[in-house]
């Protein structure tokens, strides 16, 4: 029986914001196959509807390009996994009306899963982490949790904004450009590096949440007032920002005595904030772990993993429960593969 | 600085280290704010530096308030510490799950009363939670960390104040975190006035709808 879940094969699609992406799993954790295909805005930030239509454009090539990399049929499949939640409402919609129609034309189970959860999932994965605090950076999310008593808790989130998303419109506005597979987080960080004076921000930090959109408007207004170089702007917020997210990791961290840092997420791409967290990890004899870039994005691999977790333990979505559910919380959710 | 001689860590907290020390001949709390190297260091200067202050001054105005606090000996801002005494005793955390339930019960109670005696004083605690309480030998129940301390009354804030409390039960306590966040309310309200702790309540339930991924948000909105 265990080698028959082994050799399951599992699709999960991604869809809960401008990534549309694909990915294969086996039962045993082997990742077969990983493509995603990103909308990228012709100016500002993710317009949710025609997010959702690029994903329903490049779906059928997505999903061909998947099945040729992992070598299989579709009628290999065994599973469908797709992101059931949170995220932007089109895009959801778009990519479990495809997951439902897979999953009905094979005849085979659908599995609905939580889009913060599949991350810290695939991250433990890539990394062997085992039980870590996780740092879940992005431009949707800004979580930090660990397991405790049957569940991932929230150690800690932000009371607003993102904190990638208060990075990308201060980027925007300073006009940065959103290039080709050069995410606006890249360029502000190409920036930061030449920053050399540290800028006064408001630093927010309540208990062990954070706040960032009073200190994005108070950096927003230095960036307008051009009393500073771009480049000091951007290495003060960096400094400020990742200096909060890391007290709050730094007091799971203690709260909970793990040793593990887990950093995933857009932002986990971030040279400075991975240094920082290492240097928190290596204070407290933990040990720091950064998901690979292709898992720690968005990702179609993620959720076919984390789908298959649920399945293994008896865990399927039946179609009368698969809308998509926007504001799904990941400590709303039972895990029953950790013991 | 001289006669110190540190005996233990009792704690390697994220923000500050808490040493147990004899101090002339005393059993002292040294609480030293630490250099944080992640930290840019002028950012890392002024955040210990201010909380280094900050946090007598408001252990000070919570003892105004009636709610038990170490007393201060010392406050070092060249070397980021503060020197306290020790209580002898142990952190509710530890002592949550011991308990029966009755006892559990009069302990939330308790901690109840002395949020609200903070709050109608005016002070934020700004990290409610059970490890930051400390029931000692004589069953005395203490506050400790003001590090994040603050003068508000806003109903606002006192809602994000035990709204943290709230989710740090659910974290650390999940098996009885209900049963104890009401009774910490129902100490609270009996301290504070039911008037005002309906608001609170009001507040909390505001402040949890409004975050990220909330299911109730949805429904109301509906």
């Amino acid at each position: 029986m265990i080698n028959s879940l082994n050799e399951l094969y599992c699709l999960g699609i991604e869809s809960t914001a401008d990534d549309f992406g694909v990915g294969i799993s086996t039962g045993g954790g082997k990742i077969i196959a990983n493509v995603s295909n990103g909308y990228i805005p012709e100016e500002g930030g993710i317009h949710p509807r025609e997010a959702a239509r690029h994903h329903a454009k490049v779906a059928s090539e997505v999903l061909s390009k998947t099945l040729v990399q992992a070598g299989i049929k579709s009628s290999d499949l065994d599973l469908i996994a797709f992101s059931q939640g949170p995220g932007l409402g089109p895009c959801l919609r778009t990519g479990a009306t495809i997951a439902r129609a897979i999953a009905a034309y094979l005849n085979i189970p659908l599995i609905g899963v939580n889009h913060s959860i599949a991350h810290i999932e695939i991250g433990k994965l890539e990394t062997n982490a085992k039980d870590p605090v996780t740092l879940y950076v992005s431009g949707g999310n800004t979580i930090i949790s660990a397991f405790n008593s049957g569940r991932y808790r929230v150690f800690g989130e932000t009371l607003d904004i993102a904190l990638g998303n208060c990075l990308d419109v201060f980027s925007r506005e300073a006009g940065l450009k959103h290039e080709r597979r050069i995410p606006l987080g890249a360029a502000l960080e190409k920036l930061a590096l030449e920053g050399k004076n540290l800028v006064s921000l408001p630093y927010v930090v309540k208990g062990m949440d954070v706040s960032f959109s009073g200190l994005l408007t108070a950096a927003l207004n230095l960036l307008n007032q051009k009393r500073y170089r771009l480049q000091d702007l951007c290495y003060s917020l960096q400094e400020t920002t990742f200096a909060m997210v890391c007290e709050v990791t730094e007091r799971a961290l203690a709260h909970t005595e793990k040793k593990e840092i887990l950093l995933t997420g857009g932002v986990a791409a971030n040279k400075r904030l991975q240094y920082m967290l290492s240097l928190i990890a290596k204070d407290h004899g933990a040990r720091f772990n950064t998901v690979p870039l292709k898992f720690a994005t968005d990702n179609g691999a993620m959720i076919a993993w984390t789908g298959l977790l649920a399945y293994k333990n008896g865990i399927v979505t039946p179609n009368e429960k698969s809308m998509v559910k926007l504001k799904w919380r990941l400590d709303r959710i039972d895990i029953p593969w950790i013991n | 600085m001289d006669k110190l001689v540190i005996l233990k860590q009792l704690k390697k907290g994220a923000e500050a280290t808490i040493n147990l020390s004899n101090w002339y001949g005393k059993k002292v709390v040294i609480k030293s704010r630490n250099l944080k190297k992640y930290r840019h260091p002028q950012l890392d200067e002024k955040i210990r530096k201010f909380r280094t202050i900050h946090e007598p001054q408001l252990m000070h105005e919570a003892k105004k308030a009636g709610v038990s606090t170490p007393i201060i000996f010392l406050v070092d801002t060249k070397n980021m510490l503060i020197i306290m005494e020790f209580i002898h005793g142990e952190q509710v955390k530890h002592i949550l799950k011991k308990l029966s339930k009755d006892k559990r019960q009069n302990l939330c109670v308790k901690i109840g009363t002395i949020v609200a005696k903070l709050h109608s004083h005016g002070i934020i605690h700004g990290d409610l939670t059970t490890s930051n309480l400390i029931l000692n030998d004589h069953h005395k129940l203490f506050l400790v960390d003001f590090g994040l301390a603050e003068k508000i009354s806003e109903l606002e804030a006192r809602g994000v104040d035990l709204h943290l409390m709230k989710r740090g039960l659910e974290s650390t306590h999940n098996q009885f975190s209900k049963d104890c966040f009401n009774d910490i309310m129902y100490g609270y309200s009996k301290v504070i006035g039911e008037t005002i702790a309906k608001k609170v309540l009001k507040k909390i339930q505001e402040i949890e709808r409004r975050g990220r991924y909330i299911e109730e948000r949805k429904i109301k909105s509906k």
